[in-house]
Parts: structure tokens; sequence; C-alpha cells
């Protein structure tokens, strides 16, 4: 029932040679589950995440060093590139590519590594994955239109669309609604509830209520530390530790 | 209390801005005239589309007649090629630049070179062209004078780089960076992204660099004139000798008079169309680019 797909051991990131952003995390991720990360502005929860898809193999200066087991493999000792086509990501704001229509957004993941695929397919996958976000009915009749003209949810929902048509195992949410007004921001964490069956969900927030909302379970990290992590409700109603007791009451962060 | 008192010092500036804002497309528009009244004549004796189309340049009085088609043809050439070998420069400039090394000491120095070459008086590319660049050219034995249409595109393209490349770099840069990240997550390599998201976005902003870049190729004066061989024939190929629009005036207008003169204003009237339309089509389309960021 509660098998872990990613297991991290003692994941250690720094920017510079003197600063730690992560500190010595360890933490096991429940496959279908929505795990969220949560914590104040600097705590490095963006950091962890963007981990998990080596995003952060782009910049020379980040070193990290450890271990993330996805499916008892180590990602930090996979090509990139075969690491992001199993863990998709999702961005704080809305990137459509907008030299690309509707359509072609949810192909990106496609047509960038040159995967050919017929037309049957391509309109298959379009069709399927529009629908699993919820935008198909909105957008079936301006698939060729492009994809910046779509309201900022909509935007969001087709960037989902867009990491899933590659059918990754893990979804990783770095704040995806917080560019977002609340309706569409509801819509969004009503859509995560679905899809947790199909891909397992790890989502950074700054908003509590949203960790409480969708989340299974929890991380509270502060100062690069991972200070509390257990299941949601228990880490909200009983915190074992003064910090994740304080910043959940709201007296910092 | 007279009424001069009314006059504020704010509205007397006001005055001052005004006019001397109006003075610049005042001026412009007495150079527009004068070039259009100076050849008259010219359009007059031959026909609007006779001297666009005529190749012929004869001075012999009595029967004079003059054409402006080989010196379009050597500005289109020489511009043409210049464009050609600008953009592979160009362009890995401002990938170096603009992606691979952004923000670097090393981009930032190149950068800084690059501009400088902008910056360099025509006349010293000229001479450099006629006494380094020249003998080159007739040691490979790619044209026996060693001027011609060749030789000064290369050195044109050398001058058109700095414009290319730096507007460019500037586009590159501007692509933004959680573009470049959304597509790395979505498994894509460098080159991919590169040509795929950063290219594409940036593409009519680099097109318009490249417009400019013509623009500025097509009324270059002085290092064509040292450089391109003044002949006025309707050049035979790219090792010839020939005159853009440009060189004929600024080698002619000295001795001329009468028809002469007026086909010289002719060929200069037709010169600032051109490069008017190429410079306005460029900056609507950095305008567009900008509204739509």
């Amino acid at each position: 029932m509660d098998t872990n797909i990613i297991s991290i051991k003692n994941l250690n990131i720094s920017y510079t040679s003197s600063v730690m952003s992560v500190k010595n995390v360890s933490a096991d991720i429940r496959q279908n589950q929505i795990t969220a990360i949560m914590g104040p502005s600097g705590c490095g929860k963006s950091t962890l995440l963007r981990a998990l898809n080596r995003m952060h193999s782009l910049y020379k200066n980040i070193t990290v060093t450890g271990q993330i087991l996805l499916e008892n493999q180590n990602i930090l000792e996979m090509p990139d590139i075969a690491v992001r086509r199993k863990i998709g990501m999702v961005f704080q704001q809305p990137n459509p590519f907008p030299t690309m229509s509707i359509a072609e957004n949810v192909m990106a993941g496609y047509t960038l590594s040159g995967i050919r695929t017929n037309r049957q397919r391509r309109a298959e996958i379009i069709e399927t994955t529009l629908k699993s976000v919820g935008l198909w009915d909105e957008v079936k009749d301006v698939l060729t239109k492009r994809g910046t003209f779509l309201s900022g949810g909509q935007q969001q929902r087709l960037c989902i669309a867009r990491a899933l048509a590659l059918k990754p195992k893990v979804l990783l949410m770095d704040e995806p609604t917080s560019a977002l007004d609340p309706i569409a921001t509801a819509r969004i964490e009503e859509l995560l509830l679905q899809l947790k069956n199909e891909v397992t969900i790890v989502i950074v927030t700054h908003n509590m209520g949203q960790a409480r909302r969708i989340a299974s379970r929890s991380m509270f990290m502060y100062l690069g530390e991972l200070i509390e992590y257990d299941e949601t409700e228990r880490l909200f109603t009983s915190p074992s530790h003064q910090q994740t007791k304080a910043y959940l009451a709201g007296h910092f962060g | 209390m007279t009424k001069t008192i009314k006059l504020s010092p704010d509205s007397g500036f006001k005055i001052v801005l005004t006019s001397a804002a109006v003075f610049v497309p005042l001026v412009c528009g007495a150079v527009v005239l004068s070039l259009v009244t100076n050849s008259v004549d010219a359009f007059g004796k031959f026909g609007f589309f006779g001297f666009l189309f005529s190749s012929e340049w004869s001075q012999t009085p009595g029967s004079e007649s003059y054409g402006a088609l080989p010196f379009i043809l050597g500005t289109l050439l020489t511009t043409l090629l210049a464009l050609i070998l600008c953009v592979p420069f160009s362009l890995s400039i401002a990938l170096f630049n603009g992606e691979y090394y952004k923000g670097t000491t090393l981009a930032k120095t190149l950068g800084t070179i690059v501009d400088l070459l902008a910056g360099i008086p025509s006349v010293i590319y000229g001479l450099w062209g006629f006494y380094v660049l020249r003998p080159i050219v007739m040691t490979l034995g790619l044209s026996p004078q060693g001027s011609g249409i060749l030789t000064a595109s290369l050195v044109l393209t050398i001058m058109i780089i700095p414009y290319a490349a730096s507007l460019s770099t500037e586009f590159i840069k501007m692509v933004p960076a959680n573009l470049k990240e959304g597509a790395y997550s979505l498994g894509a390599t460098r080159a991919e992204v590169l040509g795929k998201i950063v290219f594409p976005t940036a593409g009519s902003g680099i097109f318009s660099a490249f417009i400019l870049a013509v623009g500025r190729a097509l009324g270059e004066t002085m290092t064509v004139t040292m450089l391109i061989g003044n002949t006025n024939q309707i050049p035979g190929s790219i090792y010839d000798t020939g005159n853009s629009m440009a060189s004929i005036v600024a080698n002619q207008f000295g001795e001329a008079d009468g028809l002469k003169l007026s086909s010289l204003f002719a060929i200069a009237l037709i010169l600032f169309v051109i490069t008017a339309i190429i410079n306005i089509i460029g900056k609507i389309i950095i305008r567009r680019n900008a509204i739509k960021r």
C-alpha cells in the first residue's frame, strides 16, 4: 500500500562552498500521494524540490551530494535527461511556450526531443492529457491558438498537461498556485487530488492551508534543515517540534 | 499687471522644447524636399523606370545618358554578401554572450570589443581594407586588381557584425529563464532548448537586428568607395569591380553639374527611400516584439 517511490538520503545542496542551502535531508516520498514541502522563504524547499529532477545541474556553481533514489536507482548518477523524463515539473509562473500553440505545448516534451508520433497518436495524447487536467472542454476548439492567450489558471493547467503528456512517475510543483487567484487555485487543488492516482506529486507551498487541504504527508523545513516530516493531519494538530508549532501558529514565516 | 506676466518660466521652457523637437522633422523634410527637387530633371529626362533600369553612364556632351541600375545592383550585391557573411559570426557571438557565457567577465569583455568595432570610423576600415585585405585578395588570386564587390563586402561584413551581434545578444538574453527551465524539465538537451525555444522566442528580434545591420550596409559610403573599384558597369560577378549608390555619389558629386548632378541626386533619393523603408521595417518589428513582452 504505502510504497516509497523516492528515497532522499543525506542530501546536501550548496550554492557557494560556505553556505549550505539544504542540510543533510533524508526523507521518503510515498507513491501516489501528494507530499507537501512547507517553510518560510529561504528555507531550501524549492532547492530541495529542484534537486529531484536535477535542475541544479543547469548551474555550474551548485553542488549536490548525497543520494536520491527513484525506485532504488540513484538519480544523481543517471543522465539528466532520463531523470527529467521520469520526473516532470511545474513552475511558479505558468510558462507555456509563447511560440507554440496549445496543442504544440502539450506535445512539447515530444517535439523538443525529436520524438516522432503519428497523427493519430498525437491527437490521442493531446485529448487525453487535456482531459486529465480538465482543460479539454475549454480549449478543444482553439487548439491551434497560442497557449499564452489563456488565463493564468488555464495556462498553469496547460503546463501540468505538458508535463503529464510524457507520462512521468513523479510530478514536482514549485508553488504552482502562488500566481493564481483563489478560484483558479481551488481548481488546481481539486485537479491534483484527482491526479494523484496516476502520478506521485511533490508540491512546494508557502500556503499552509493548501498543504493541509491536499497533502497526505507534509515536510516542514527551516534554514535548510528538514525539521519535521509526518502525516499532514498529525503535523498540523500535534507537531512534535517547537519550530513547527511556532510556524503553524503564524509566529514567524 | 501686464499680460507678459502670465508667461511663466514653465511655459517658456515648453516653447523651447517644442521648437527644438519640431526643428528635427523640419530638417528631415527639407533634406527630402531638396533630394526630390534636384532629381526632377533626371527623372523627367529619362523617365522614372527608365532611369531605374538603365545601365548607361555616358558623359559625352550632347548625348548624355545616365541610369542607376549598375549602382543599385552594386549596393544590393555588397549588402547581400555582407549580410550572408555576417550571419554566422553574429549569431555565434550572440549565443556566446547571451547564452553560454551570459553574465561572465569573458562575455562582457567580448561584448565591449564587439561594440568598439561599431565605433571605428569607416575611413579606417577603408584604409585597412585597401592596404591589408586587398593584397590578400590579390595573392589568393580571387581578382587581379584586388578591389571590387568581394573586398568591399568583406570589410562591410566586419562593420555590420557589431550591429547584428549586440542587438541579437540582447534579444537572446531576454528569453525568460523559466521558459528555458520549462524546456529542460521536459528532458530537452541544450541544443534542443536553443533551437526550439531560445531562437524561436528571440526570432523576430534577431531578424530585426539583421534588418538594421542591412540598413547600415546599404548606406555605408567611405569604405565601399575606397574598396569597390569605382567602375560604372553592372558587375559580372562578385570578383568584379563596380560602384554602389553611395560610392558613385561620393565619387562624382564634386565634378558634376546639370543633368549629371541631377542624376546623382536621383540616385541619392532612391538610396534614401530604400534605407528608410528597411529601417522602418526593423523598428516596427522591434516595437511589436516589445509590446508582446
